[in-house]
């Protein structure tokens, strides 16, 4: 554990405007792990993904990619640096077809290059998204919005992954199997940060977790420690 | 009798399919800017009057050979455009629509000024001919078939574009939400710039094809700049394929409603049918908003 980790976090606020939300938030992940984020409805959940992508200011702290300070990094070049995210309602481009939406998530230079590659790639990921790929996005069911937005977000080849409440507004049965995309992805070595309400489901899929509340870290451990914890379970499992 | 009838009728509407090719590509411009950035450009007819003037002044004032005088008003244009945005339209972006048509209005009456100061309120006149087509009994101006061959070439390079590309892909989504593109890697204003570049780039082109036809003088951009916007707001505001498909309705209106009374009963005709269009479908003919 001598290397840096690749996403660290020291100490960072943010907020909208002169509202605050974070409040000297400290988290890590390392390479090839799997992190869930857990907390309840308005503790700055997505807010912490969004300063992450830099698309709220920082009003303090600093974030680390790889040992390298990012803190200063304008939101369009966060991606460079191999943070993808995959935002928070699914934001695809409705008036675009499924293609043309993984395109999108290819716009870099680099990523370009290997665009037919990280294409069949998705494609075997998401065989329904082969299928769909000449739809226009916003015509299609929630979880395949959900799984293009994935799939979109992994055509930069990325090597951190932030996923915000990927489960939102999903049928139960769609959940079950974008939960298990993701335990595919982690266990193929895709390093994942994931915003999530449903605790249950999510502790099962990640290796550690964070617990946010009202802005601030009050927990974090493995994700089976905080299953058992008996706080934790009585706020968020409701046993 | 009835056979020279049957050929003028053709000739009105063969006239009337060239003029709705260049009207296509005026409308172009005005509609990719209001699609991507949703901002009208109310001086967008006298930029290409400075694109005419530019084509006139360096090809009768300065000798300069007409392809490059023709690349130099769309270059012009294009940095105009691109300059239009930066400075005028970026500190009102987030303004009221109002504000924005405001002070657009206002580069269209600098616009005028500048070039009546410039170069006097005469008719100029590039001087150039080009030899018209006669089939059978029906003269086609050539200066119309050039315009609406170039139109229709510019038409179909900026469609390619847009779908075929990166930055053309960039330009179609950042209209459908510009908040999320920075998580894609672009960066909006950039894109903006671009777009504002291509748009003035488009009126350039314009320029060249209104010139080989047109006198210019400083007024003339109110000659056809309504008619620009009505035609996008009949194919729905923002909507190239609807603004491409309501140039030729428009068109045929203004060229065969004139062949049947007088010319100017072709744009009366025409007017009409827009405000007929506007309680019957309001959004345009082709909206890109009703489903949204």
């Amino acid at each position: 554990m001598s290397a840096a980790p690749m996403l660290a976090l020291s100490c960072v606020s943010a907020g909208y405007g002169s509202f605050p939300v974070l409040f000297d938030v400290s988290l890590q992940v390392r390479a090839g792990e799997s992190v869930a984020v857990i907390g309840p409805n308005g503790a700055g959940k997505t807010t912490l993904l969004r300063a992450i992508s830099k698309l709220i200011p920082l009003t303090g702290g600093h974030i680390a990619m790889e040992g390298r300070d990012c803190t200063a990094v304008a939101a369009h070049d966060i991606i460079g640096l191999g943070i993808a995210q995959v935002p928070e309602g699914r934001r695809l481009f409705p008036r675009l077809s499924v293609e043309d939406n993984l395109r999108m998530g290819a716009y870099l230079p680099a990523a370009r290059a290997k665009f037919d590659q990280r294409l069949e790639m998705v494609y075997a990921l998401f065989p329904r998204m082969k299928e769909r790929r000449a739809q226009l996005a916003g015509t299609m069911s929630g979880g395949e919005q959900q799984m293009c937005a994935i799939g979109r977000a992994l055509m930069s080849g990325p090597k951190l992954l932030l996923l915000d409440e990927p489960s939102a507004g999903l049928a139960p049965v769609v959940v079950q199997s974008i939960f298990e995309v993701i335990r595919k992805m982690s266990a193929e070595g895709y390093t994942v940060l994931i915003v999530e309400q449903n605790v249950q489901q999510v502790l099962k899929v990640v290796d550690r977790a964070y617990l946010l509340e009202t802005g601030r870290i009050h927990a974090s451990g493995p994700a089976a420690e905080l299953l058992a914890d008996a706080a934790v379970r009585r706020a968020y499992l409701g046993v | 009798m009835d056979q020279i009838f049957d050929i003028f009728f053709l000739e009105a509407v063969l006239n009337g399919l060239l003029l709705g090719g260049l009207l296509a590509l005026l409308s172009l411009g005005l509609n990719l800017i209001f699609g991507v950035i949703d901002v009208v450009w109310i001086c967008y007819a006298e930029l290409i009057m400075v694109g005419m003037y530019t084509i006139w002044w360096l090809h009768t004032q300065q000798g300069v050979p007409l392809p490059l005088a023709f690349g130099g008003g769309i270059a012009l244009l294009a940095v105009l455009g691109a300059a239009l945005h930066q400075f005028v339209i970026r500190p009102v972006l987030a303004a009221e629509p109002i504000n924005q048509l405001l002070v657009t209005g206002g580069v269209l009456f600098l616009l005028q000024a500048l070039a009546t100061v410039a170069f006097g309120v005469e008719f100029r006149n590039l001087g150039v001919r080009i030899p018209g087509v006669v089939v059978g009994e029906m003269s086609l101006s050539g200066a119309r078939l050039v315009a609406f061959g170039m139109a229709m070439v510019a038409i179909a390079t900026t469609y390619l574009f847009l779908n075929r590309t990166y930055m053309g892909t960039a330009i179609r989504a950042i209209s459908q939400d510009r908040a999320v593109m920075p998580l894609m890697g672009v960066d909006a204003s950039r894109v903006y710039l671009l777009t504002s570049a291509i748009g003035g780039a488009l009126a350039g082109l314009a320029a060249c094809l209104l010139v080989l036809q047109y006198d210019v003088h400083p007024a003339i951009g109110l000659s056809f700049g309504p008619l620009t916007f009505l035609i996008c707001v009949l194919g729905g505001l923002g909507n190239l394929i609807g603004g491409f498909v309501a140039a030729f309705v428009f068109a045929q209106f203004i060229s065969v409603g004139g062949f049947f009374l007088q010319l100017e009963w072709g744009y009366v005709i025409a007017f009409v049918f827009f405000i007929a269009t506007m309680f019957w479908k309001p959004e345009g003919l082709l909206s890109k908003r009703a489903g949204r």
